[in-house]
């Protein structure tokens, strides 16, 4: 007992800061899980209804609205994103001089919030004041470039406004793989006549795809939950042309007061997320398992 | 970062002049023009008059340069039917950010190092559960912190969304440390504690003065994270308790009679500045910050 009492402090530090991290993350998450199985409204407290709020979200035109951009948005932004870094990370691998001011220069976009990405993008777009407008004023005045205010096409207008602000990363992540291929691998495809095209497409990408993949499931994560730079670019409009998952998600616990049907929305949001890290983590435990037993 | 040094030393001097070679240069140095645009266009709107940018458009060099825009943006410019410019906001932004990444970077430290170097019963459990947090969404948590903040009286303060970020932020912090920690070698542990040295001493003695890398890339990751958060801003506070990602959106949001877009784009470079200016004093923290995150 007397150990264990000099041995206190050492415990406290031990255990508090761990335990609120994790005992928050269990208990948000079962709590928010409850709420959604109940008629909660304006507080947190109701009847339990079963799975009546999942069906009621899934049957709004808000939801559907937002997963089918969720589906473009996720796809376009990020295999588009995936590429730009991809090509970056290439461009950048041929020795190029100033590599260092170059990387700062595609990577800055990455020190921005989205909110700050978002107000830039939503000028530059803008039909009436950004690049429609100036060349309109450069003579082609028949040019449109309105996606911003158009249907159809406004999720785009994300699409590249996150491209632009996430490519960096992926560039970066490329580029440290790029220069980490064994260099006798390269030297061997060389000797044997390799000319840069099949240099890359047969030897140096294949060896790439574990970061690729990696790349692209932080990219996922990063789409599914996008909300600022909905906000800040079209504030989900025109109209709710551009909602996604999180923005309903917002909408219904403190727009609408429906705590009950934004907490369905919000596991919606988690399920659809663990869709996608359940099978990478399950094939990152099989890989490391196959390389301890090696 | 965008200092100097070219990296590749062993490189041999450009003698190639082949065409492939130009062509690498102009796509690659078009392309980083493209990426400056962007903010570039931003902060030259800054140094422009509302009526120059009105009559030609967002994208133009400034036909005279004005810095009005910024004492006005600063502090006079209205926000929600409040004539205070960004300034309380920024304000807000630095209590929130400084002490929340100070607190979940230290005690992340002791936490990583519990885990990875003073192992103890559960703690592989313990560090699965924390570091699901780097993956839980926000939106499953926006509720229950509605209600905490709400029974310990925290609503719409400062300090409730220190409290948040410091918690939240712990599942980053303790990850980043305890996979740097992970690799200092059980030997200088063993030796330690036959020397009688404590938890406390060791992580003093020994952890701590290993940690600068490590520290300075969970700093940058969470000081970047926080000050750009918004989500957590705009639920938690309302008017003047708000960061000043969430004013920037009511800023954007607000209709004056003349748009102010000089002075909008002043504002929207202040608020950029600090997450800039640490990216580019620690670049190399910060690109090892996104791979160390990335490889979770």
């Amino acid at each position: 007992m007397k150990l264990n009492l000099r041995r206190l402090p050492e415990y406290l530090v031990i255990w508090v800061p761990l335990l609120l991290a994790a005992g928050q993350i269990v208990t948000f998450a079962l709590w928010t899980t409850w709420i959604s199985f109940t008629s909660a409204t304006l507080m947190p407290s109701g009847d339990w209804v079963g799975l009546k709020n999942y069906t009621n979200v899934l049957a709004t035109r808000n939801w559907k609205i937002a997963f089918d951009n969720l589906l473009i948005f996720g796809f376009g932004f990020v295999v588009l994103t995936a590429l730009t870094g991809l090509f970056l990370a290439i461009l950048l691998d041929q020795r190029i001089r100033g590599e260092n001011v170059l990387r700062s220069i595609f990577l800055y976009p990455l020190a921005l919030s989205f909110v700050v990405t978002g107000t830039a993008w939503s000028w530059l777009l803008n039909p009436g004041m950004g690049v429609q407008k100036l060349v309109n004023d450069l003579g082609w005045t028949g040019f449109r470039f309105d996606w911003l205010v158009d249907r159809d096409m406004a999720i785009w207008t994300i699409v590249i406004a996150g491209i632009w602000q996430s490519s960096g990363f992926a560039m970066a992540l490329f580029l440290a793989g790029l220069r980490s291929v064994e260099p006798d691998l390269v030297k061997a495809a060389q000797i044997d006549g390799a000319g840069p095209f099949r240099l890359y497409t047969r030897v140096i990408l294949p060896s790439l795809w574990p970061i690729v993949i990696a790349v692209m499931v932080i990219l996922i994560q990063t789409a599914i939950r996008t909300f600022d730079l909905v906000r800040a670019l079209t504030g989900g409009g025109p109209g709710i042309a551009t909602q996604l998952p999180a923005l309903v998600v917002y909408d219904f616990m403190f727009q609408r007061g429906q705590l009950g049907r934004g907490s369905a929305a919000a596991v919606l949001m988690l399920l659809t997320l663990a869709a996608v890290l359940l099978p990478y983590g399950i094939w990152k435990y099989v890989q490391r398992r196959r390389a301890a037993n090696a | 970062m965008a200092s100097g040094n070219m990296s590749n030393a062993g490189v041999p001097p450009m003698r190639d002049r082949s065409w492939g070679r130009v062509a690498v240069y102009v796509v690659v140095w078009a392309l980083a023009v493209g990426y400056l645009v962007p903010f570039g266009v931003v902060l030259l709107n800054s140094f422009r008059t509302a009526e120059e940018i009105a009559q030609t458009s967002m994208i133009g060099w400034p036909t005279n340069w004005v810095f009005g825009n910024y004492t006005a943006a600063w502090a006079t410019y209205c926000i929600a039917q409040t004539c205070s410019g960004i300034q309380p906001y920024m304000w807000n932004s630095a209590l929130v950010t400084v002490p929340a990444t100070i607190l979940s970077t230290l005690l992340g430290a002791v936490a990583g190092y519990s885990i990875s170097l003073w192992r103890f019963r559960g703690d592989a459990w313990i560090f699965g559960l924390v570091t699901m947090g780097v993956f839980l969404p926000e939106q499953m948590r926006l509720i229950p912190w509605t209600i905490v903040l709400r029974d310990l009286g925290m609503t719409n303060t400062i300090a409730g969304l220190v409290m948040i970020h410091t918690i939240q932020g712990l599942s980053f912090t303790t990850l980043f440390c305890r996979n740097y920690y992970v690799a200092i070698p059980v030997d200088l542990m063993k030796a330690a504690r036959i020397d009688g040295a404590g938890f406390f001493r060791i992580f003093w003695r020994i952890v701590l003065p290993l940690s600068p890398p490590i520290l300075i890339v969970t700093v940058i990751w969470q000081f970047t994270h926080i000050w750009n958060e918004f989500l957590y801003g705009v639920t938690f506070t309302t008017g003047q308790q708000q960061p000043v990602t969430a004013a920037l959106i009511a800023l954007s949001a607000s209709v004056a009679d003349v748009p102010q877009h000089g002075i909008q784009s002043a504002a929207v470079v202040v608020a950029a500045l600090p997450t800039l200016l640490v990216y580019l004093f620690g670049g190399r923290y910060f690109v090892r910050g996104l791979t160390a995150g990335a490889v979770k």
